[in-house]
């Protein structure tokens, strides 16, 4: 198991050539895929969060770290399914419609495949109706929501409720972000949860994903 | 081109404008309707903006441009025309300043992240030496290169309003980190200082951001770290939506208490981002006197 604490620190330092290659690598002496994951992929991608947090990382080596997990990822990830297990969650993330911004909900994006879920990413000014399908059709489990401008972030309620008339609201955990979004909007909304940033997105979709099984 | 520089320097602090998009939306703007596109649909309209600050008494306006380079525009199916936007845009501004005031000229950031490899760095040259050449044509005095959380994005922009002749200001978002004093990307206005004073800006900034009570140790951080004069822009604290409406909670008189710090501090230039209106520069001019 020696080679595999050098897998933690090339995820944690972004090297996703050297993360790939040492997942090939433990991935040939028989080393179970699940392990991997669990004891060196999600503790790397953990402390990455925790260096954001005492902002010794910033969003590029957030970035960094999370192309380097989702090479070892995308290794791993056709054993799992094999073996019948599914990803964390399925997340359905768009800018919602007449928002055009995507920085926010790219970013994100990355930081949630690197977490391990598995993303559908429905792009920018996105109609209530796409994410009722990607519910119906993809079986989303969480809706992740972006919007940048105060003017179009009323689009999420809109969104929320279309959700509800579909009824399908009860099936998804919804979160939402951007750069005026509020816990108090949240609220206001009936969204289950907010996060002000990419990192902490990640942790926000594992607590709904969490409190959904 | 630079004794222009000199000869507003020669009075300090400079005066600048508020913000345009929510002066806009007061109008009529939809959301998600490309401001920009304005300039040749709405110019009227795009110049009551332009006069209510130059009548607030900004000395320096900026343009309805920040969004008009062809990679944001093609949100819009609107690349194509990103050279008569730009234009159009200078003229307007210039119209509305007359011989009293200045025009500055905005470019802002693509929306695109060279480092997800969404664009590429000639993407960006092309398209910031499009829209640095319109804004001349359309009689810009000097360019402003601003909310750029990104240096190489900047740096790029930078390079290409140089290359118009015109001075240049570069200015930066400072909204992250603890004591959000870095941009999103990390830099400290340290680095953001010295790096795009080698790219070739004439003066150096900070826009945008969380609320103006930040800004006094960004502005001494900068005036530390450059000798070239210095910037500043805050925005009217972060919105809230309360009851589907947008409230910005700092209010006009507020704003401008807070304004002769950030002048000590080492501004020569001051003026307001998104949520400041005319009346803010009002307050700013009264404050100043």
């Amino acid at each position: 198991m020696e080679g595999l604490k050098e897998l933690y620190d090339a995820i944690v330092t972004g090297n996703a050539k050297s993360a790939k290659a040492l997942t090939e690598n433990a991935l040939a002496e028989g080393v179970d895929p699940q392990v991997l994951i669990d004891k060196y992929m999600i503790p790397a991608m953990d402390e990455v969060g925790r260096l954001f947090e005492a902002n010794e990382y910033y969003v590029p080596e957030l970035l960094i770290s999370a192309r380097a997990m989702k090479a070892s990822l995308q290794l791993i990830r056709p054993l799992l399914t094999a073996k019948g297990s599914e990803p964390q969650g399925r997340v359905a993330i768009g800018t919602v419609k007449g928002d055009l911004h995507d920085i926010g909900k790219n970013l994100v994006s990355a930081m949630l495949e690197g977490g391990g879920f598995e993303v559908i990413d429905l792009g920018v000014d996105v109609p209530p109706e796409k994410f009722i399908a990607a519910i119906q059709e993809k079986k989303a489990t969480v809706v992740a929501m972006s919007a940048l401008l105060t003017t179009t972030m009323l689009s999420m309620k809109t969104t929320i409720d279309a959700l509800q008339n579909a009824g399908v609201r009860n099936r998804v955990k919804i979160m939402i972000g951007g750069a005026a979004v509020t816990q108090r909007y949240a609220d206001e909304i009936g969204a289950d949860g907010f996060s002000d940033n990419a990192n902490s997105a990640v942790a926000l979709a594992r607590r709904l994903v969490a409190a959904q099984a | 081109m630079k004794q222009l520089l000199e000869e507003i320097l020669r009075d300090t602090p400079v005066v600048i404008d508020g913000a345009w998009g929510t002066q806009l939306q007061s109008l009529g703007l939809k959301p998600g309707e490309c401001p920009d596109a304005w300039n040749e649909t709405h110019p009227d309209l795009v110049e009551k903006v332009a006069r209510g600050y130059v009548e607030a008494g900004s000395r320096i306006i900026l343009t309805n441009t920040f969004g008009a380079n062809r990679i944001s525009l093609e949100r819009h199916g609107l690349a194509g025309k990103a050279v008569s936007i730009n234009r159009s845009g200078a003229e307007i501004s210039r119209r509305a300043a007359g011989d009293r005031a200045y025009v500055f000229a905005s470019i802002g950031p693509t929306g695109k992240m060279l480092m997800m490899g969404e664009v590429t760095e000639d993407d960006l040259r092309e398209a910031f030496t499009e829209q640095a050449s319109a804004l001349t044509a359309g009689g810009a005095h000097a360019i402003v290169i601003e909310t750029m959380s990104d240096l190489a994005e900047a740096k790029i922009a930078v390079a290409a309003a140089v290359a118009t002749g015109l001075p240049v200001v570069a200015s930066m978002v400072f909204d992250s980190g603890k004591n959000l004093d870095r941009t999103m990307m990390g830099t400290t206005p340290e680095q953001a200082a010295k790096e795009l004073a080698e790219a070739g800006a004439d003066v150096i900034g900070a826009n945008c951001g969380r609320g103006i009570e930040a800004y006094e140790p960004v502005c001494k951080r900068l005036r530390a770290a450059t000798s070239l004069p210095i910037w500043i822009k805050p925005n009217a604290g972060l919105p809230d939506v309360v009851g589907g409406r947008t409230v910005y909670h700092t209010k006009a008189g507020d704003f401008a208490q807070h304004v002769p710090a950030i002048v000590k501090a080492g501004a020569q230039f001051i003026g307001g981002c998104c949520g400041t209106g005319p009346e803010f520069i009002q307050e700013v001019v009264k404050v100043l006197k």
